[in-house]
């Protein structure tokens, strides 16, 4: 495979893992806007939308029907999930410093990677699922595109538009905007804060549980952990945007995926993570406010 | 006068303590196991009295201490095993080459704030992992040269790691006699500096940034100090671990082990010493049960419910369950409920007044009750 077919092929791979990343992105960014914590378990959520998905599709096999249900369940459970986790976890913390919101973060995380591991039917074992080739593989010229990744990457391109849309243009968009601009006074305006926060939780789950079931079938082996490294990189992915920053989170998913791609087609693809990691420092050395986000100066 | 006071006393205490350990040693009362599970304590406080200094007295919370950890013991396994050096200049360059390690990862990071401060110490955290375990791979795309090997031993592992003893049935009381004395000398280090007016300037820090900017402290040289001093404890706490496991292996050094001493510095208090020494004593013995005595206990119990509840399932196999995920379930749950309830861990900023304690006739013990 020659140089250029090797770099389209890549840059394929790229897009279509960027565009879960910039999902579970999408997420991160949108929390972090509103009440500026870094949810750790937001990858924990990907995980559990995966799992739902495993087992429909384990009970049900692979149709379209099936595969309707799966994106369902996956959304209903997810949402559920983060709802419950704000409202337990993070609402008290609110008022709290932010490192403590930070750790809490991180102990909602641990919880939901171990826990399923004690039920028996989820258990500490790998799980993984044949997939069936749901399409004919395309080829064009020497690279070779596999529908799935691009179906992959067209529903996430539609999730994110709706979202653009619905962060922009309806009346609970306009709430998430004005609480993530000022919590205070948006309270003063007569916005529900907690429902607008809740809002913003089940959207960013929604797409995490979408995202869970894209990376489940393009990435078939599932175990409780899986949601970390999506998860990290995803976060990675944020904060190269902009943190905040809607248009931002899609633009530094879309990016990571390719340089992760590009990196494991050109040096190797053990080296991914250290690329990924080393991005994330670059730009908080270069730009911390990432690339379309914008730079607030602390007052005293 | 007082710090001096305290230091000695501190060095008697310990050194009594030393003492009626191995005694129980010697009486053969204090089994191996039991040793082992001690130079674990050891190591995992000392990691996390690290963490505590950078992250509860100076306020910036690091996430990537496993990784310097790794940097600490894979210096020492290295040098152990492939230089053949002594042990003890090995565990020293250990604590130096992760002390170096931090000054070079702080000089650029700790510019930034709180969480980014959390996320980039997370991130090289992993790039320390993934580089010792595709180091071969690194070497080769860096020199060029496809037959290169690099010392780690990559995802295989650092193995035949040379131990505290020759003999390898003594090594447990072998590593105790160093892990003590050094776990003691760090824990006062880190006292005596946070009582000097470098260690209030960190807590100033922490307190609030832009009035100790205003009350002249220099914020990137203090957190640069405070920083490489936690680098090299936790080089040192690695360094320490190297020789006592005898193998090393990256997935040993990810995230979830940062994450144990994080939770370690939380519940015993984030700027508590003495809380840092009783929870990480305390959690190490917890997970240490939660993994031997409480996982068969869960069994017996499955089996035992299955046998009197539900008699006909037994036909289609036996229930197990298992219960090593549970220590994490729990300090997960930790995490979540002192936050919620509790947010300043057991201790809080105070200390067990000790000192106080012990120089304070019988007679007038009654005032220092609250």
């Amino acid at each position: 495979m020659d140089i250029v077919s090797l770099f389209f092929q890549q840059l394929i791979n790229g897009l279509s893992k960027g565009g879960i990343y910039a999902l579970i992105a999408l997420g991160y960014t949108m929390v972090y806007g509103i009440i500026k914590l870094i949810n750790f378990a937001h990858g924990d959520i990907l995980m559990v939308g995966a799992y739902i998905a495993y087992f429909v599709f384990a009970a049900w096999g692979f149709t379209p029907g099936s595969i309707f249900v799966a994106v369902l369940f996956a959304v209903a459970g997810s949402v559920l999930l983060g709802i419950s986790i704000e409202a337990t976890c993070y609402r008290p913390m609110r008022s709290a410093p932010r490192i403590n919101a930070l750790i809490t973060a991180i102990g909602v995380s641990i919880f939901l990677e171990n826990f399923p591991r004690l039920i028996p039917a989820i258990g500490p074992n790998y799980r993984d699922l044949t997939v069936p080739k749901l399409f004919e593989t395309i080829h064009i010229g020497e690279v070779s595109i596999d529908p799935l990744k691009l179906l992959t990457l067209v529903v996430s391109l539609v999730l994110m538009t709706l979202l653009i849309l619905i962060v922009d243009y309806s009346k609970a968009g306009k709430a998430m905007r004005a609480v993530s601009f000022d919590m205070g006074a948006s309270a003063l305006m007569g916005i529900s804060v907690n429902r607008t926060v809740s809002f913003t939780f089940a959207l960013g789950s929604a797409l995490a549980g979408i995202g869970g079931v894209l990376y489940m079938l393009n990435f078939p082996l599932l175990d409780t952990y899986m949601g970390i490294m999506p998860g990290l990189k995803a976060f990675v992915a944020a904060v190269l945007g902009g943190i905040g920053s809607i248009p931002g989170a899609i633009l530094g998913g879309l990016i990571l995926g390719i340089a992760e791609a590009l990196t494991a087609g050109f040096i190797s693809s053990k080296l991914m993570d250290i690329v990924v990691f080393g991005i994330l420092i670059l730009i908080l050395l270069l730009k911390p406010s990432g690339l379309l986000g914008v730079h607030r100066k602390e007052k005293v | 006068m007082k710090n001096l006071r305290s230091t000695l006393l501190i060095f008697v205490v310990a050194a009594l303590g030393f003492g009626a350990l191995q005694a129980l040693i010697v009486a053969e009362i204090l089994d191996d196991y039991t040793l082992q599970i001690l130079c674990v304590a050891g190591i995992n406080v000392l990691m996390a009295l690290s963490l505590n200094l950078i992250s509860g007295f100076t306020g910036q919370l690091a996430l990537g201490h496993a990784g310097f950890m790794a940097v600490g013991a894979y210096t020492t396994g290295v040098l152990l095993v492939h230089a053949h050096w002594l042990l003890f200049p090995a565990l020293v360059a250990g604590g130096l080459m992760t002390a170096l390690f931090g000054l070079l990862i702080g000089i650029p990071t700790l510019r930034l704030r709180g969480d980014y401060l959390a996320i980039v110490t997370l991130g090289f955290g992993e790039i320390i992992r993934v580089a010792i375990n595709n180091f071969d791979e690194i070497l080769r795309w860096a020199f060029n040269s496809p037959d290169m090997v690099g010392w780690t031993g990559g995802p295989t592992g650092l193995s035949g790691i040379p131990g505290y003893a020759t003999n390898i049935m003594v090594n447990n009381p072998a590593a105790f006699l160093w892990i003590y004395p050094i776990v003691v000398l760090s824990v006062v280090l880190v006292m005596n500096l946070i009582r000097s007016s470098h260690g209030r300037a960190l807590v100033a820090i922490r307190e609030d940034e832009i009035s100790a900017q205003a009350m002249g402290i220099n914020l990137f040289g203090m957190k640069l100090t405070s920083f490489t001093i936690s680098a090299f404890l936790a080089g040192l706490g690695g360094a320490l671990y190297a020789p006592f496991i005898g193998y090393l292996s990256p997935p040993g050094f990810d995230f979830l082990r940062s994450v144990f001493f994080v939770i370690i510095v939380v519940l015993g208090g984030m700027g508590s010493i003495t809380g840092t020494v009783i929870a990480g004593i305390g959690l190490t013995f917890l997970q240490e049960f939660l993994r031997t005595s409480a996982k068969d206990a869960g069994n017996g119990l499955v089996v035992l419910i299955q046998q009197n509840l539900f008699p006909s399932t037994i036909s289609a196999g036996a229930w197990s369950v298992d219960l090593v995920p549970l220590s994490q379930v729990l300090f997960g749950l930790i995490l979540i409920l002192l936050m919620i309830f509790r947010p300043g861990g057991l201790m809080g900023t105070r200390e067990l007044p000790l000192t106080r304690w012990l120089t304070t006739p019988w007679w007038r013990k009654k005032e220092l009750l609250p």
